[in-house]
């Protein structure tokens, strides 16, 4: 067992160890550091497959982005201290049936399947990811790359009309 | 003066005077009469000058008269064969009932602008009157019997809008009704002749199917005779089908009971649709089919005729016990085309055996005269007393002189009574019916004399009988102005020389009078009148003796011979109780359960599944992912 | 040697527990958190299938990416929402917002 794989087999338990932990804790705020962790663990997989323009955005956007804005709101609706309420049992019983009944059925497809893998494996190469992402030619994505933009826009504004200040009348009249 | 324009005005006039009257009826409010009128003389004026063309010079051709058809316009096509027409159709019988509806239509128009004065729906009444008075014109010069029809149905809601004119009156509207649903019952079998006629006849045209439906052996005649129903020919059904709206329309026996109940509308339209000119309309559709009655059906014409004649013996019976005037008049009215049906019953197609169909076109055309003044005349009178019962009157012939002179005379007219214009046509339907149907003439002369007694029992009770107490008073001049013209109308119209223009076929009939038939009929007309005179003259107690004496049968004859009640008794006991019920219970509690069970099951099952409609996302989530798995499974493992 | 079965085997896994707290959870930042976890186990399938089985095209990584952008704008839209609930219910758990149901 070289190192590769304990590195691996660490990597993967503080990710699904972590996760298992954001997905379980009564306290948000720690599950929300739980989710941080997994994220970062996945991040070290990507370092791991020799992915590194991969996992520096997943660490800038995820753990530098998201989590900071879910922490944010976190603070913003929630007294401190306070455990989250519990899931009713039956809840949890049928949820955790149904997600091991997936997780079960995709496993066996994915052992039975028998992948045929190539003998060289791939990289991403930064100077290849930046021309494709702008080319228009055989394999670009420059169209892709515009519509995200536009999507990324509207989301802007669709953030800014929903977090407005609305006038007194019309959110008097949400409140009633 | 019979080109298309003429002819068309004259319905189209009136019904100009409709439009505007409906529309502007509020503005015009003390001219809508006077427009009404003035609208309704140019019509009379442009049909005065139609006939005196059509009659004295174009009409005529080789000494025969012509059927013109100044205008046929397509109006609905349906496919190259079956299309409908709309025209104006000129023979002898359409124009002398243009006459007689625009005469007797302006007459009662020029007395209604002062017998309805101060009513506050004045121009709705006068609406009304013109709708009327063009769906009759337009019924009359119809080109083909869909026409006629479309007209008759007009004519039948004009008649139950006027009769139905005092809505605020319970007993009116139900008399509208009445009227509406008899005759409209009546007017079902009218459309299914129609429709039996016109599929043997391949036409919807009188003259096509007239010819198609007389000539001997033409393919369509064989068809028409051969294919039967219940043993009789389809011919005979569609005509007698025909013939049973005309009945309607006409009030014959059994289907009049609607007419005396009509007495509810306004006096001056009793006077014009149910005297003079709507309830003709099924004697005019008879003479109108004629030809094919007679040279096709004679045994049906002859039936016909039977029930012409018991319809006129029963309505005179019953008239003589009425004591509320209008209703006298109606049943006289119903008696007197009883007289009319049965003349046309008792005629043959064409030369001297045509001399019935004459004959009951005289009738008809006096006979209009005479009652709208009658009609009129007791308007007169009821406006004076305001009562329509006899008790309520007695002795006015001193306080209105010139209503009781014309009644007089319109008494005298309708008893037969030479000269006078009902003694020339009576006669001819006698002598008609005495030369081919010995026992109608027998009923027909006790009619005659039956007529006499019971109008003169209504004149000797309103104007003579006992003194009068009340302070009535002669009807302004625009009310006995149209007195004067009918009584005038009434007294001479025998002398026009009828045969030569209205007959079977178009030629001339020379008809003479035989001074010795007269004398039965007119004795018994004068003996009628002297009873009348003696019982009523004077107020006395012999009526009510006579009364009390034949007991249980006046009564019976009081009471209309409880037709009307036969008739409540058949359709609530038995169409309501053995047909309507059950129908009623099948619909309650089969059909509409079974729709209400239906839905009521769907509510309850949407109202149980509706719960999984929860609102919790992670319920729908977990939906979902059952859902997407169960699809998975299904299609790697089991499909 | 690790192969390609190990990562999809931390990818389902992942899926899974997203899952998993996503239907128990009652907070909705929590489950948005479960979203997110969602969304990080199919951009490591992507990396993955990118690896082992078809290095020659870089869609892959190009879907990694474009999953990532519209992950932070998706989070972005549901906080402002979240945000939103909070103003009018004064609560963020999901069991306060269930108007819509019938």
């Amino acid at each position: 067992m070289d190192a590769a794989t304990i590195i691996f087999y660490l990597l993967a338990a503080m990710t699904l160890g972590s996760a298992l932990l954001a997905v379980t804790s009564r306290q948000i705020f720690r599950s929300a550091i739980y989710l941080l962790f997994s994220l970062i663990g996945i991040a070290g997989i990507y370092f791991w497959l020799d992915y590194a323009f991969i996992a520096a955005v997943q660490i800038v956007v995820y753990v530098g982005g998201i989590v900071v804005l879910i922490i944010f709101s976190i603070f913003l609706t929630q007294q401190a201290g306070e455990d989250l309420p519990k899931p009713k049992w039956t809840q949890q019983l049928f949820a955790a049936l149904a997600a091991f009944c997936g997780f079960a059925l995709v496993l066996v497809q994915i052992l039975q399947y028998g992948f045929t893998e190539v003998t060289q494996t791939g990289t991403a190469e930064e100077d290849r990811i930046g021309r494709l992402m702008l080319s228009t030619g055989e394999g670009g994505m420059a169209f892709p790359f515009e519509l995200v933009s536009v999507l990324l826009l509207a989301a802007m504004i669709g953030c800014i009309v929903i977090a407005m200040r609305k006038s007194s009348n019309e959110s008097s009249a949400i409140e009633s | 003066m019979l080109s298309a324009t003429n002819i068309a005005l004259i319905p189209l006039l009136p019904l100009l005077g409709f439009v505007l009257l409906s529309l502007f009826g509020k503005q015009l409010k003390p001219f809508a009469g006077v427009l009404a009128t003035v609208l309704i003389l140019v019509s009379a004026v442009l049909t005065g000058g139609a006939a005196w063309t059509y009659f004295f010079a174009n009409g005529r051709v080789n000494d025969v008269y012509q059927t013109i058809i100044p205008l046929n316009i397509e109006w609905l096509r349906f496919n190259d064969q079956l299309s409908i027409q709309m025209g104006l159709l000129l023979d002898p019988i359409s124009v002398m009932m243009l006459v007689v509806v625009t005469l007797i239509s302006l007459m009662v128009h020029i007395y209604s602008n002062s017998y309805m004065h101060g009513e506050k729906r004045f121009a709705t009444y006068f609406a009304y009157l013109q709708l009327f008075t063009f769906s009759m014109l337009g019924l009359v010069l119809a080109t083909n019997i869909f026409q006629t029809y479309f007209f008759w149905e007009l004519v039948g809601v004009s008649s139950f809008l006027l009769i139905g004119y005092y809505y605020d009156k319970p007993s009116a509207v139900a008399a509208s009704k009445k009227a509406f649903i008899v005759t409209r019952f009546a007017d079902l079998g009218f459309l299914i002749g129609i429709l039996v006629l016109s599929f043997y006849g391949g036409s919807l045209d009188f003259q096509t199917l007239i010819q198609q439906l007389t000539t001997p052996h033409t393919p369509a005649l064989d068809a028409a005779n051969k294919a039967s129903f219940l043993g009789v020919s389809a011919l005979t059904w569609g005509l007698s089908l025909v013939f049973i709206g005309g009945a309607g329309k006409s009030a014959l026996f059994p289907l009049h009971i609607w007419l005396p109940d009509a007495m509810e509308g306004p006096t001056p339209v009793s006077a014009l649709i149910h005297a003079a000119t709507m309830v003709v309309a099924g004697v005019y559709l008879v003479a109108r089919l004629f030809p094919i009655y007679a040279i096709s059906a004679p045994e049906l014409l002859a039936a016909i005729g039977w029930v012409g004649a018991i319809s006129a013996v029963i309505a005179a019976l019953i008239a003589c016990t009425q004591t509320d005037i209008k209703r006298v008049l109606a049943y006289s009215t119903m008696s007197q085309i009883g007289y009319m049906m049965f003349a046309l019953g008792v005629s043959g197609y064409g030369g001297e055996a045509g001399l019935g169909f004459t004959a009951s076109m005289f009738h008809l055309f006096t006979h209009a005269l005479f009652k709208a003044l009658l009609f009129l005349g007791a308007g007169a009178v009821i406006h004076a007393v305001h009562s329509n019962e006899m008790h309520d009157m007695g002795g006015l012939r001193k306080q209105m002189p010139i209503t009781h002179i014309s009644f007089l005379i319109a008494c005298l007219a309708i008893a037969g009574v030479p000269p006078l214009s009902g003694f020339f046509s009576k006669e001819e339907i006698l002598l008609a019916a005495y030369q081919n149907n010995t026992p109608i003439y027998w009923i027909a002369l006790i009619t005659s004399g039956l007529t006499a007694f019971y109008m003169f029992r209504l004149y000797f009770r309103i104007f003579w009988n006992k003194p009068h107490t009340g302070h009535a008073h002669e009807a302004s001049a625009i009310m006995w102005l149209p007195l004067v013209l009918l009584a005038v109308g009434a007294a001479f119209a025998g002398l026009i020389p009828f045969g030569e223009l209205v007959s079977s076929d178009g030629k001339a009939l020379h008809s003479e009078l035989h001074l010795s038939f007269s004398i039965a009929p007119v004795a018994l007309g004068v003996f009628g009148i002297l009873i009348a005179a003696w019982l009523y003259g004077k107020q006395n107690a012999k009526p009510a003796s006579i009364q009390s004496s034949l007991g249980g049968l006046f009564q019976a004859v009081y009471h209309k011979l409880y037709i009307d009640e036969l008739y409540l008794f058949l359709t609530k006991s038995v169409v309501f109780a053995l047909i309507a019920k059950p129908a009623a219970w099948i619909d309650q509690h089969i059909i509409n359960a079974a729709v209400n069970g239906s839905a009521s099951i769907t509510q309850k099952i949407s109202s149980n599944i509706k719960t999984w409609q929860s609102g919790k996302v992670q319920e729908y989530g977990l939906y979902f992912l059952g859902g997407v798995i169960g699809l998975a499974v299904l299609v790697l493992y089991i499909w | 040697m690790i192969g390609l079965e190990h990562i999809l085997f931390i990818s389902t896994a992942l899926f899974f527990l997203g899952i998993y707290g996503f239907l128990t959870r009652r907070n909705l930042i929590t489950m948005l958190m479960s979203v997110e976890l969602v969304l990080n186990s199919v951009n490591l399938n992507f990396i993955a299938f990118h690896k082992y089985l078809w290095p020659s095209g870089m869609d892959g990584v190009f879907f990694t990416v474009f999953v990532i952008a519209i992950a932070a704008a998706e989070a972005a839209v549901a906080i402002a929402i979240i945000i939103n609930l909070y103003k009018t219910h004064r609560s963020i758990l999901v069991d306060t917002a269930e108007e819509l149901k019938y």
